[in-house]
């Protein structure tokens, strides 16, 4: 059996789903022997996302309980563990979103297998008699600066797949069979006493086909919304920002690009008022066009650049906006 | 009460990887402490100081990797840390094998609370923390930006996928740090001084009888061609509109 986590926020089946669909089938392709494509959904009031979860996969299994309502690690974890031992699966696919990458490392230990993190290739070959695989997978290190190729043989293969990295599958038409499952679920520990939304109406940061973040350069948060919200406005992009920013407390940590915020890959990123540093590059250094705006002509993010423009971007956005509007 | 504070040596930050026969050459740069374990370094002493005479606080410091690994092991002993243990390898450990490492000396130890990057900067990963958690049945609270300790409880804040959590959790437990959880001091002089006469156990690898699973084929630089097209803004206007055209025509990437 091949496990995938489904993930789901509010009754919605995630991206992430799809795109772990794609490399469950994938794998499926390169060693069938693996078996079926067995989506595991969690969660409270999750009928809707199961629902979506039986066109991308050949069984799914719901465990639709209040103890689930909020995502926990410990609960997560010891619920995928169960199933994946349960079902005898060889590779178990989990989002490399920050709680999948919180859980998946429980769910290795508990099922004694190798952990390969926000992978963005995979390969399977059979190996030996026992059926067991070779995985190869690739991932990025030093701050995604380098690709690493790494292999595993093992019974049972834990893995987190980078957003972005696989595209996604098109559902089918005829649904899956679903299964409701029983688990056995610890006690939470890590109490949630209070929680601070800060999803925007915006487009997703991470779904988004462009990107345009600020940085210290444009000066105040009033300067954050009129240039780079502007600026975002124009373009119907995502609005993301550096650690700078962030601290400032003129934006959101849900926005922040970096090593320690999100990464993203999006066709265009316009980086404004941006300096570069590395740990903002490694959020950002795999966007297929890049923008940058800065005074500074030495600035490290125009060694990353396709087009950009030394200038004050207090005068060039709203030139750029003004001829956006033309 | 005994807190472990895990140190890895990696790459400067400032620095360029380099990349030779398939594996990353650190040979000559720079080698620093982990950020990241900076802030864990860094909060062990807070919670210390923010609780002089209730129970005594001793904070460890323990590294797993080569003998240079002793270099980050002085300075988190030079910002405070009361002793040190290194275990020694060459071998290069994924975070699950790790993890086993981390979790064995945390049980030698009896210690209560375990501060772990909540990235490391060499390998990018964000198992440690959490791996070394399930092996010790502890829980753990990731991507820390704000702790307390009230009594056998910590109190905090911590960064999720959309926002951030202020959560409460009963020792023993793992916290792994986030940017922002404080500003780690600089060691002084005299404390440079007194780190030198504080205790590093040294203990070999073997000893843990880990053996990593993964195994890496090799490493390589990707560098994307970059077009480096880069404009005077003196003139906002006319820099502004060779942009946009470029971007439209040149790149494809706006309508
Ligand atoms: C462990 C760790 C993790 C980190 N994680 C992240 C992360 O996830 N994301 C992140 O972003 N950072 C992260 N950082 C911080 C990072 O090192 C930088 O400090 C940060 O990215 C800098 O943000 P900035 O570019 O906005 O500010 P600065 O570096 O101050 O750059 C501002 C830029 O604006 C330009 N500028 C100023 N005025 C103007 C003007 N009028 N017109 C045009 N240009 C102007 C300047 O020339 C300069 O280049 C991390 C650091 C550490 C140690
Ligand atoms: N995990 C890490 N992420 C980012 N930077 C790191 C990390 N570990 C060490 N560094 C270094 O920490 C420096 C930033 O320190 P500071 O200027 O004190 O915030 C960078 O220049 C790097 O040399």
């Amino acid at each position: 059996m091949i496990l995938m986590v489904a993930e789901q926020m509010s009754g919605v089946l995630s991206k992430s789903a799809y795109e772990l669909a794609q490399a469950a089938r994938q794998l499926q392709s390169e060693l069938p022997e693996a078996g079926e494509v067995t989506a595991l959904v969690l969660g409270s009031g999750v009928a809707a996302a199961a629902s979506a979860a039986a066109l991308i996969a050949d069984q799914v299994l719901v465990a639709d309980l209040p103890a689930l309502a909020q995502y926990d690690a410990e609960i997560w974890s010891s619920a995928v563990a169960q199933i994946a031992g349960e079902g005898e699966a060889q590779v178990v696919l989990i989002a490399g979103s920050r709680s999948g990458r919180e859980y998946s490392p429980r769910v290795a230990v508990k099922l004694d297998a190798p952990l390969l993190e926000d992978v963005i290739r995979l390969q399977y070959e059979k190996a030996g008699e026992a059926g067991d695989g070779t995985l190869r997978a690739e991932h990025y290190t030093f701050l995604s600066r380098v690709t690493e190729r790494i292999e595993t043989q093992a019974k049972v293969v834990v893995l987190t797949v980078k957003p972005g990295s696989f595209g996604t599958v098109a559902p089918g038409n005829t649904p899956a069979e679903q299964f409701d499952v029983d688990l056995e679920l610890p006690q939470r520990r890590l109490k949630v006493t209070g929680s601070i939304k800060e999803k925007t109406g915006r487009i997703a940061l991470t779904e988004a086909d462009v990107v345009v973040s600020g940085g210290r350069g444009v000066g105040t948060q009033e300067g954050f919304a009129q240039l780079v919200e502007g600026l975002a406005d124009q373009l119907g992009a995502a609005v993301g920002a550096t650690r700078a920013v962030v601290d400032a407390g003129w934006r959101p940590y849900s926005e922040q690009v970096g090593q320690t915020g999100k990464t993203v890959q999006p066709k265009l990123y316009i980086a404004v008022g941006i300096s570069g540093a590395v740990q903002h590059l490694s959020g950002m250094n795999k966007s297929k066009c890049i923008v940058a705006l800065n005074k500074d002509a030495d600035a490290p993010i125009f060694k990353i650049t396709d087009y950009g423009i030394v200038g004050d971007v207090k005068e060039i956005v709203p030139a750029m906006i003004a001829e956006l509007r033309k | 009460m005994r807190i472990i504070t895990v140190i890895r040596q990696v790459l400067d930050a400032e620095e360029s990887v380099r990349v030779r026969g398939g594996v990353v050459d650190l040979e000559g740069s720079k080698l620093v402490m982990d950020t990241m374990d900076e802030y864990g370094v860094e909060e062990a002493l807070c919670l210390r100081e923010a609780a002089p005479g209730e129970t005594p606080v001793e904070i460890v410091a323990l590294a797993v990797g080569p003998e240079r690994a002793e270099e980050s092991i002085r300075t988190a002993l030079a910002m405070g840390a009361d002793r040190g243990v290194h275990v020694v390898t060459e071998v290069t450990l994924d975070a699950i094998a790790l993890s086993a490492v981390v979790a064995q000396v945390a049980r030698d130890e009896s210690a209560e609370l375990i501060f772990c990057g909540g990235q490391q900067a060499d390998w990018d990963s964000q198992a440690l923390g959490a791996a070394t958690a399930e092996r010790l049945q502890w829980p753990q609270a990731t991507w820390t930006s704000q702790l307390e300790r009230k009594g056998p409880m910590l109190v905090g804040k911590h960064e999720v996928d959309e926002g951030s959590e202020t959560f409460e959790v009963e020792l023993p437990a793992v916290v792994t740090t986030q940017q922002g959880l404080n500003e780690p001091r600089y060691p002084t002089l005299p404390n440079i001084m007194k780190s030198k006469k504080k205790e590093i156990r040294k203990q070999p690898l073997e000893a843990f009888g880990v053996t990593p699973k993964l195994k890496v084929l090799g490493a390589e630089i990707q560098v994307k061609e970059r077009r480096r097209k880069i404009l005077d803004g003196k003139d906002a206007a006319a820099a502004a509109e060779q942009l946009v055209k470029m971007l439209r025509e040149e790149a494809g990437v706006i309508a």
